[in-house]
């Protein structure tokens, strides 16, 4: 397949693609040691450390980290829990409507977040549940299902299933063979989900943007941030922070996941 | 343990059991929170909003549907439905070459490379990626002294006067606002392309090139005919993305609503939640005729 060669041309394109796709991450990390403290100025004129430090005293700044990191975690606990029980549900026996609840957990990405984000608000509001950090919880969980669903049913896929009959032969229970012999194989693929699945929580802003009500999580913050423009370093410093929760999952999911078809983040 | 043992060996021999039990948990969040709220939404479309006391009533009407097709409305449809159009073409002119080449010329360590090197931008924080672009596009930015340094001025100056594609500036144009959502979505189509051409047997392409084709002839006739279902997926995301988007309009281009900010506005600064509801039935719709003229492409075989 690889006999002939890639014409310049197109090598130039594919490389080119890809200097595309990393120049603006690039850009932010870039600027976040930027020594100037109003101007988007290109070339920056010198840089610092001196904004991390300023970026990690401000309480707002803090506060906001602090409810990423609880909405995240607690909405990757509940998207393991209840993808993990729908991939065991769904991996091997057709029955009816199986596709329909598949279609039914991938709809919440499939569909544009605004249309979660506006169901969910006016959910709460109909049954009179004030917005708040469960609300942001809610949202959160419903769209990290299926990333924790995905990693967790194709890992099953490529479990033997002559593994589970010679557990099964030798004695052991359902239970038995499920602790010892189902979830040690599935742990780096629920490991990879979770994380995934946490990135996008922590990054994620259409959904919380309506389910929020006066709470800030980090990407709130930024929006805010970016209609008022009054610290850029600090502002810098958070994105190059968030930019980083969120890339370094798909590195770690990766190197969790390969060999095999792998299917960490297909279809975030 | 021996409850548990008993437990587990009950649940063996009533298969129907164990799948129902596995099943309750997941259906009842799906069913109960987020399909019953996308019914609660939709029922709510039927309000009557009243102009004047600012408040909802639930008397029905169907008021708000046909309120969709107001002049002013129907642009933000025809404005919004363009937008994701053009982006959906521009990503897969930009995605393909990309897509080709990880899945023809690469193989081990590089294709890995370009794999992580198009996962990462794709996963990396959407929210910062846009605020990446209003560096990138503000005055002094880069944009702009890319534009300096290759004394392009004048090029940019008349791309940015014509009517309907430009602006006064780069950031409040609607050519910067089209770069940005091609930025944001392009991992998107790129993943999907590569994975159709993956698929194709290069048995085919040896053959094409045995009758005499010339690589162009084979590139027309054989590779893209086979790599439309890859582009049809990937289209679903750009698509359905640029749709309900309503942060990368509110941050670069021109004034003027999208469907998104306007469902943002209506819900939020006006208060008419049933308008929003109405206009939230518009990506709705749109996506679901969309999926079904990408269905006939295989799309679905594709995903």
């Amino acid at each position: 397949m690889h006999s002939e060669k890639a014409s310049t041309g197109l090598r130039l394109a594919a490389w080119g693609g890809l200097l595309f796709l990393h120049f603006p991450i690039l850009i932010i990390f870039l600027y976040a040691f930027n020594t100037e403290d109003a101007a988007f100025s290109f070339p920056p004129k010198g840089f610092t450390l001196k904004w991390i430090g300023v970026a990690f005293a401000r309480p707002d700044v803090l506060e906001a980290i602090k409810l990423s990191l609880q909405v995240a975690c607690l909405a990757t606990l509940i998207a393991l829990v209840l993808g993990t029980l729908a991939s065991v549900a769904l991996y091997r026996r057709s029955f009816f409507g199986k596709e329909s609840i598949s279609l039914m957990l991938i709809l919440p990405i499939a569909l544009p977040g605004i249309i979660t984000g506006i169901a969910l608000l006016s959910a709460f509001k109909t049954l009179g549940i004030e917005p708040g950090v469960f609300t942001i919880v809610v949202g959160h969980a419903t769209f990290c299902v299926v990333i924790v669903y995905n990693n967790v049913i194709a890992r099953l896929r490529r479990t033997s299933q002559s593994l589970i009959e010679a557990s099964m032969d030798l004695g052991a229970d359902g239970w038995q063979t499920f602790r010892y012999i189902i979830l040690p194989n599935l742990g780096s693929a629920l490991l990879a989900g979770g994380m995934l699945a946490f990135a996008l929580s922590f990054d994620e802003i259409i959904v919380t943007t309506f389910t929020a009500g006066h709470e800030r999580t980090l990407p709130i913050w930024l929006l805010n941030q970016l209609s008022r423009p009054r610290d850029v370093p600090v502002t810098n410093v958070v994105a190059m922070l968030v930019m980083l929760v969120t890339m370094l999952p798909i590195l770690g999911a990766y190197y969790l996941t390969r060999g095999g078809e792998s299917v960490a983040g297909s279809g975030k | 343990m021996s409850t548990l043992r008993s437990l587990s060996n009950l649940l063996y021999r009533r298969p129907n059991l164990y799948l129902a039990l596995l099943l309750v948990p997941p259906l009842t969040w799906f069913g109960a929170i987020y399909l019953g709220s996308l019914l609660n939404l939709l029922w709510q479309g039927f309000y009557t909003f009243d102009d004047f006391t600012m408040a909802v009533t639930p008397d029905l009407t169907l008021g708000n549907f046909a309120a969709l097709f107001n002049p002013s409305n129907f642009d933000i449809i025809l404005r919004t439905l363009g937008m994701a159009v053009a982006v959906s073409l521009a990503s897969a002119v930009l995605a393909f070459p990309i897509a080709y080449y990880m899945a023809r010329f690469t193989s081990g360590k590089t294709k890995a490379f370009f794999y992580i090197a198009v996962m990462m931008p794709m996963w990396a924080s959407y929210i910062v990626k846009t605020y990446a672009w209003t560096l990138l596009l503000a005055k002094g930015g880069v944009a702009q002294w890319f534009v300096q340094q290759m004394h392009l001025d004048g090029l940019l100056q008349a791309v940015l006067a014509v009517p309907g594609v430009g602006g006064s500036t780069l950031s409040t144009s609607h050519l910067g606002r089209f770069m940005v959502f091609v930025y944001i979505w392009l991992p998107f189509m790129i993943l999907p392309i590569q994975a159709s051409l993956e698929r194709l047997p290069p048995s085919l392409l040896q053959a094409s090139a045995d009758l005499g084709a010339r690589p162009g002839q084979t590139f027309v006739q054989v590779i893209l005919p086979l790599s439309i279902p890859g582009i049809a997926a990937g289209s679903i995301f750009t698509f359905s993305l640029t749709l309900g988007d309503f942060i990368v309009p509110q941050l670069v281009g021109p004034p003027g609503y999208f469907i998104g900010s306007m469902v943002y506005a209506q819900q939020g600064a006006i208060g008419n939640m049933p308008m929003a509801a109405a206009f939230t039935l518009v990506p709705i719709v749109l996506i679901a005729v969309y999926l079904s003229i990408v269905k006939r492409l295989g799309a679905f075989d594709a995903l």
